[in-house]
């Protein structure tokens, strides 16, 4: 018999069959133009029934341009006690330039939302000289998180933003009022959860300073890389395997420096029967299999695809096998990357090209007046 | 669902149905109603991710979809004629037993996943395991011809049919990226035109030269193929193919065997 509490509400057949898998979408104007997330809204929302309601969410990127310099840290609350201790903790840790709720509005199959604030901080004086600012602000989102069982920071990045939640995206969408937000690079993802339950923290995006990740798919190497991470000062508290995948993402481009690029090699390694092949004693079979040894605790083993996303870039890579979808198209200066070709094509009926990469291509999109790039700019639409 | 009769237009034997914003089991629910009768065409339009397109229909019927059909098109189709004006999702033709599907554009991953008969024609490239598990039981071959190049684990365990790989838009000298091609297949043939690699190939498939009755074989299928799409049959079998077989019935018959 079918559970009363656990009964689809939104299902009119009488029927409890599941056909999900999650979804993502994301795009990138990389001329720097922003737009509303009403788009993509409609293109994940085309994609429902991937998901099944355990979990919606969106980044953006480009949406706080009055509080730019500011890490904009959006946390959520059970209750208002906790909201009263983090921001206890956020005055002696930062300074706060401003603070809000954010807003929300009443949205379909929102039910028990927390509450979430949003704070536009800079760093104190009290700073330790040997840190980073943004070293700095990772140990503090992980005190914090680590700290209030009752509170969550799920953004912390500057000039961009999580909204995330247990809902449809589009519900999520609607109760966030992202039609009223502009941005220049959006990323979705509708959450069929398969290991953990669905809670609010649990949403895609995860996120620690501007780095978003949202994915498809089941980390096997949870375990493994989880335990590396640990060892550079990153704790997982989301109880879902992706958040891994965020850190991993800021402990190799911003700590170590790596391209994404080489990260995606990382991520996804090409197998030893490939790299066997390449000559002896090149530098591509040297680098891939140094890559495999140094950084082997952050091969992400089984399948996944992923949309990794920064300021000025947005990333689509799969497991190298492909063992979950990606589709990639583009039109003028916008590039869309989706689980499903109708999903793009939906609010972009003239799309110029539309493909799908190899497992473990990463596909790069970059904002082309990133002032870092300037002196290498970077191919459009770079397929490594 | 109610309304239906608003998304129907229809004249004499066609029946055209605007899928936009159709909700998939409501888009076949209508089809299952129309598809009774004297109805011979279909005409869907806007179609844009509806899911199993063309299932469940049981009769001989032409639907042309205009737009981007969801997963799963065709899935255990068992008689409809299919034409993609545009491109095809992941698993078109899933466990499909008659009929046919035409696209033209590309088509994503498990492309004639487990399909045991009819006829799918992709245009241009097709994803991942494509042509994963098909199979075949006497009079019941499956086609599955595919215009551009594949991605890896091409007829992953393949247990029958005829897959086709034309190659077509490959550049002079440019061979085939697919790797693992036939992993685990035991059954079936496939041609590949243009260069495969041996080390391209899974281990349970062996390359070999066509003989007469293959060139017979191919020649139904590409000259098939080139008439939907207005290709030179020809000129396409005057290339390259290679002939991929299984090297055992059983690949894996001794693998829990202690």
């Amino acid at each position: 018999m079918q559970s009363k509490t656990m009964a689809n509400p939104y299902n009119p057949y009488g029927d409890d069959k599941v056909i999900a898998a999650c979804s993502i979408f994301g795009m990138m104007d990389t001329s720097g133009r922003r737009f509303s997330g009403a788009d993509v809204t409609r293109a994940i929302a085309n994609m429902h029934d991937r998901g099944n309601g355990l979990g919606g969410g969106f980044g953006v990127y480009g949406i706080y341009p009055e509080h730019a310099d500011k890490y904009a840290l959006h946390i959520m609350f059970e209750d208002s006690l906790t909201r009263r201790d983090v921001e206890a903790f956020l005055r002696d840790s930062f300074h706060i330039a401003y603070a809000e709720e954010v807003p929300t509005r009443p949205a379909r199959g929102i039910v028990n939302p927390p509450v979430v604030w949003r704070y536009f901080v800079s760093l104190n004086d009290r700073r330790p000289g040997d840190l980073t600012e943004d070293d700095l602000v990772v140990q503090k989102i992980m005190q914090i998180n680590t700290t209030f069982s009752a509170a969550c920071v799920f953004s912390s990045g500057k000039n961009m933003g999580v909204f995330k939640g247990v809902g449809y995206p589009e519900d999520i969408s609607a109760f966030f009022r992202l039609d009223e937000y502009e941005g220049y690079l959006w990323t979705a993802h509708g959450r069929f959860p398969t290991n953990t339950k669905g809670w609010w923290g649990g949403a895609h995006p995860f996120s620690i300073l501007d780095w978003t990740v949202v994915h498809n798919g089941e980390i096997s190497s949870y375990g493994i890389n989880r335990r590396y991470l640990e060892m550079f000062g990153y704790h997982c508290t989301m109880h879902t395997d992706t958040e891994v995948v965020a850190y991993a993402v800021d402990l190799l481009l911003r700590r170590h420096n790596l391209p994404m690029e080489i990260a995606a090699k990382v991520f996804a390694p090409p197998l030893w029967s490939r790299i066997d092949r390449l000559e002896e004693g090149s530098a591509e079979r040297a680098l891939l299999t140094t890559l495999r040894q140094v950084y082997s605790s952050l091969l992400l083993n089984g399948p996944f695809t992923v949309i990794i996303a920064h300021e000025g870039e947005m990333i689509g890579l799969t497991d190298r096998i492909r063992l979950r979808p990606l589709i990639a198209g583009t039109k003028g200066d916008v590039l869309y990357l989706s689980s499903e070709e109708a999903a793009i094509r939906l609010i972009c009926p003239d799309l110029e090209q539309a493909w799908s990469p190899m497992g473990g291509e990463p596909i790069v999109g970059r904002l082309k007046t990133d002032k870092q790039r300037k002196t290498a700019p970077a191919k459009e639409w770079a397929v490594v | 669902m109610d309304n239906a009769t608003d998304l129907i237009n229809r004249s004499g034997s066609t029946v055209e149905i605007d899928a936009t914003g159709v909700y998939y089991r409501d888009l076949n629910t209508v089809l299952r109603n129309v598809c009774s009768g004297d109805v011979e065409r279909i005409e869907l339009r806007n179609v844009c991710g509806q899911r199993y397109i063309g299932t469940d229909l049981g009769r001989q019927v032409n639907i042309d979809i205009h737009g981007t059909p969801g997963n799963d098109l065709g899935a255990f189709m068992d008689g409809p004629r299919i034409t993609v004006r545009g491109n095809a999702q992941d698993g078109c033709g899933n466990t499909m037993n008659e009929g046919q599907i035409v696209v033209h554009g590309h088509a994503g991953d498990i492309t004639g996943f487990a399909m045991r008969g009819g006829k799918i024609f992709i245009r241009d490239n097709v994803g991942y395991r494509v042509g994963i598990h098909m199979k075949q039981y006497l009079s019941k071959v499956p086609w599955l011809v595919i215009g551009g190049t594949a991605q890896d684990f091409l007829g992953e365990y393949m247990a029958g049919g005829l897959l086709v790989v034309l190659g077509l838009n490959l550049k002079e000298g440019e061979s085939h990226k697919a790797n693992f091609i036939g992993t685990g297949m035991h059954a079936g043939v496939m041609y590949i035109r243009g260069s495969v690699a041996k080390e391209q190939l899974g281990k349970e498939v062996g390359a070999v030269e066509l003989e007469e009755q293959d060139r017979r074989i191919l020649g139904d299928l590409v000259g098939e193929f080139a008439s939907h799409f207005g290709y030179d049959a020809g000129h396409i079998l005057a290339g390259k193919f290679t002939k991929l077989v299984p090297l055992s019935l059983r690949p894996y018959g001794r693998l829990y065997a202690y």
